[in-house]
């Protein structure tokens, strides 16, 4: 189980020495006057595990620098401070038709700053990318206190690239304190429609047909059964309460291309003999369909009083294998599971239900949720995707990577960060070679 | 080249380079050769290539991954990806003829070699960058030790992302053994809406106003007049804007754009073959093939507005040839090979608050001139530690990007 250390004291003691460092550090209004309230770092919006102060480390908070900066849309960018939401740069550029691409299900309180941390993803990755994708340009600070600029308005580096070895690195090498993302226009319209299956592994082989058609969706989205019907209690979409599995596909053009799309997707997932099939015939349809997804977290959260939200990734193929293995570990480990995943792209998210008040029910949850990303990796994926590896996912490691692989990591936090003063006790495994274990 | 260390599997590569590191022994590295010319020279005893690492290691079409060894020449991956209507996402140039490397006129370009410089081509405005898409790559530090990072599969953000410092480090922190990729269903139709006879400033307006526009265009390019030579289709100078898509969107879209853009002149599209061919010599760099050899050239990445200005400076300060691609924010640059000449495209990246690579020139001059931008102080100490955190002598390609490191 995951502690969470109180404070040292001479650090306790050291708040207004720290705040006064920060001010000299950062705008006037980035920093909280109240030392007692100092509060957390936003990582990516999620409920589970939002910020967790390590022995004696102070949080930094950068939620007040919460301003857009600059929207160009001839260069077609903006740049932003790091504690902009990430629906907040698309609302701001939505008057002329643009929009930030990357759009996590938590982007209505998510920022921008904790977005490239994590190099988060959303449904509309497979066709738009993720944050690393959309990023043109950020203002970093060294742990010796330098600002810096790093690219701009133009594209790729000449030098080394740091702006994609940032991203991505969870606040190990270097604060970010301004973004400067792509900002794109719009396609002419959208529309989902749901396809509902007898079964994961149905769905699954539609997905695989979908994509060897040659058509990449803007999005492509699964949930299993216990997902929709969550959802579907929760946003009133209209999900086929009688389906095992649910895709939900969404194209982008003008109407006519709309409904070409949709026409060879509807004869694809007709091949998997589908229990029902639905066409969004408005943008409030279209909005329902959404509304279910992007609050599935929500929506388990209502149905259970706790859950771990997993972000393992396989490679797509092996879907259906691994659905049944996690079908089968629920039963041995006697938890519900929902499943959501961006299935274009072999992003799970299981959502593992327990409750907290139950130590053996907590401690159960933890060693399905390790079980379920040792199998992603064993199938050829990767522990996380967008979450990142933080606190919970660091013993992990060595799953997935050499010793070698750590080390060669490690000496590269180093070159950033000699004495590992940032986000300590993260990412790397803390039983690490005595030599290089300096964060333990 | 002669008398390059050529190892035949990547425990081959790990020995080799553990032995330079014993020795303290500097390596030039390389795959086929045909960008030996980019940036600085190395000052290196030894070569290693990875041109025996060759062959395609993992194709899954319906999964968007192609994995192959560093060696393999990139036509053959584009063959292969081809065969399953598939493409390589960045669009890399073939600028083998435009470097004149003899390698490159006999074996072609490598997968490696291609992702190391991270060279992208037209549809880099709309798609990313090479770099954009490794999800894995396998390497030897320089110490000889084997690294992987990243993986086979579309989102990954467990550890250090290596895949994207690796790629466009010109074989300076490690050497690329096996490279996975992301790749995409190839659009089956291509058409082009041109401009004939705008002005630089106006052409990269009317880019603005096509890539601002909803009709997903994936690249953006304004050849001067000078620049349009004997490319099929295109007369005086031409701005360019490439749909890709089902014919049947193709014809839509490029139709209204085409409307779009009349507001800044008489709008004609151009049918598919004609497209194709025209955008693989803006991805090549062809216009600036023809003339003198012994030319130097220039890539210079700016925020797209200020791509004409850029030219206009060089323009005013030598007998320039050039043109615009990604919407205007990059300029590639033919020039004499002076000193002069290249303080000017220096001064003209910088006014444009962007970034400067020189791609071909004179040893004296590669040896001489900052080739790509020097860093603030802070970044400066940052990239020194780094290299040493990988290749802590300092023996792979060294002085290949910046005197030292």
């Amino acid at each position: 189980m995951i502690q969470q250390p109180e404070p040292k004291r001479d650090v306790l003691a050291r708040r207004e020495s720290i705040v006064a460092g920060l001010r000299a550090l950062l705008p006037e209004t980035g920093v909280i006057a109240d030392a007692l309230r100092l509060k957390p770092y936003e990582t990516d919006g999620l409920p589970a595990y939002r910020q967790l102060p390590l022995a004696d480390a102070v949080v930094l908070g950068l939620m007040r620098m919460n301003q857009i900066l600059d929207i160009d849309y001839a260069d077609r960018c903006a740049t932003v401070q790091a504690g902009v939401t990430n629906i907040g740069i698309s609302q701001a550029v939505q008057e002329r038709g643009f929009f930030y691409a990357p759009d996590p299900s938590s982007q209505l309180a998510c920022m921008i700053g904790g977005n490239v941390a994590m190099n988060s993803g959303g449904a509309h990755c497979l066709r738009y990318g993720v944050t690393a994708n959309n990023l043109l340009g950020l203002k970093i600070v060294t742990v010796e206190g330098e600002i810096v600029e790093i690219g701009g308005a133009h594209l790729d580096a000449a030098g080394y690239d740091w702006l994609g070895l940032i991203t991505g690195s969870e606040g190990q090498l270097v604060l970010v304190t301004e973004v400067t993302v792509r900002i794109l226009r719009a396609a002419e319209g959208a529309r989902a429609m749901l396809a509902a299956f007898r079964s994961n592994e149905v769905a699954g082989a539609c997905v695989d047909a979908i994509i060897s058609s040659g058509i990449i969706p803007v999005a492509l989205e699964f949930m299993d059964r216990p997902a929709i019907h969550a959802c579907e209690a929760f946003a009133h979409a209209g999900y086929p309460l009688d389906a095992e599995a649910m895709l939900i596909i969404e194209v982008e053009g003008s109407v006519a291309e709309q409904d070409a799309l949709l026409d060879r997707l509807r004869e694809i997932c007709a091949r998997h003999d589908p229990i029902s099939m639905k066409v969004s015939s408005s943008p409030e349809e279209s909005a329902a369909i959404w509304k279910g997804r992007k609050g599935a977290f929500g929506a388990i959260g209502r149905i259970s009083p706790d859950y771990l939200c997993m972000d393992g990734v396989i490679p797509t193929s092996r879907l259906p294998d691994v659905l049944r293995r996690i079908g089968e570990m629920s039963e041995e480990y006697g938890l519900k599971v929902a499943n959501i995943f961006h299935a274009g792209d072999g992003n799970l998210h299981p959502l593992i239900m327990f409750d907290a008040n139950d130590p053996d029910s907590f401690a159960r949850a933890e060693r399905f949720g390790a079980d379920v990303l040792k199998l992603c990796v064993e199938v050829g994926g990767c522990l996380t995707g967008e979450h990142g590896v933080g606190v919970e996912k660091r013993d992990l490691m060595p799953v997935q990577f050499s010793p070698t692989d750590l080390d060669q990591q490690r000496r590269i936090k180093e070159a950033f960060d000699p004495q590992w003063l940032l986000n300590p006790s993260k990412v790397f495994p803390l039983t690490s070679p005595p030599a290089l274990a300096h964060a333990a | 080249m002669s008398g390059a260390v050529a190892p035949q599997d990547e425990a081959g590569v790990a020995a080799a380079v553990a032995e330079a590191f014993a020795a303290g022994a500097p390596l030039e590295i390389m795959g086929a050769g045909s960008k030996r010319g980019l940036l600085r020279p190395v000052q290196a005893a030894r070569a290693l290539t990875t041109r025996a690492l060759t062959g395609i290691t993992l194709y899954s079409p319906h999964e968007l991954v192609i994995s192959a060894r560093a060696g393999t020449p990139l036509a053959e991956i584009e063959a292969a990806v081809a065969e399953h209507g598939q493409q390589i996402i960045a669009e890399p140039p073939d600028l083998g003829p435009l470097l004149g490397s003899e390698a490159a006129r006999t074996l072609g370009q490598t997968l490696g070699g291609v992702v190391a410089t991270n060279l992208s081509g037209p549809r880099r405005v709309a798609w990313g960058a090479m770099r954009d898409h490794v999800l894995g790559v396998r390497a030897v530090n320089g110490r000889g030790e084997v690294l992987h990072s990243g993986g086979r599969v579309l989102k990954n953000v467990t550890g250090l992302d290596l895949c994207k410092l690796l790629s466009g480090s010109h074989g300076t922190l490690a050497v690329i053994t096996e490279i996975t990729l992301k790749v995409l269903p190839a659009p089956p139709a291509t058409g082009t809406v041109v401009l004939d006879g705008l002005s630089a400033e106006q052409g990269v307006a009317a880019l603005a106003a096509a890539l601002g526009s909803p009709y997903g265009v994936s690249a953006a390019a304004y050849l001067p007049s000078g620049a349009v030579g004997q490319l099929a289709g295109l007369a005086a100078s031409a701005t360019l804007a490439r749909i890709e898509d089902i014919a049947s969107s193709v014809t839509y879209r490029t139709t209204r754009l085409a409307e779009t853009l009349e507001a800044f002149g008489r709008p004609r599209i151009l049918d598919d073959a004609t497209s194709r061919a025209l955008w693989r010599s803006v991805r090549d760099a062809v216009p600036l093939r023809n003339g003198n050899g012994n030319a130097a050239l220039w890539r210079v990445s700016v925020r797209p507005s200020a791509g004409p200005a850029v030219a206009q400076a060089v323009s005013a300060a030598f007998d320039a040839r050039w043109f615009l691609d990604w919407g205007g924010g990059l300029v590639w640059i033919a020039g004499p090979a002076t000193e002069a000449a290249h303080t000017a495209v220096v001064a003209a990246a910088q006014a444009g608050g962007g970034t400067w690579m020189l791609l071909r020139a004179p040893d004296g001059l590669r040896a001489a001139a900052t080739v790509i931008p020097e860093e603030p102080a802070a970044l400066a100490r940052i990239t020194r530690a780094v290299k040493a955190a990988l290749d802590p002598k300092g023996i792979l390609n060294p002085g290949r990007m910046y005197v030292g490191v």
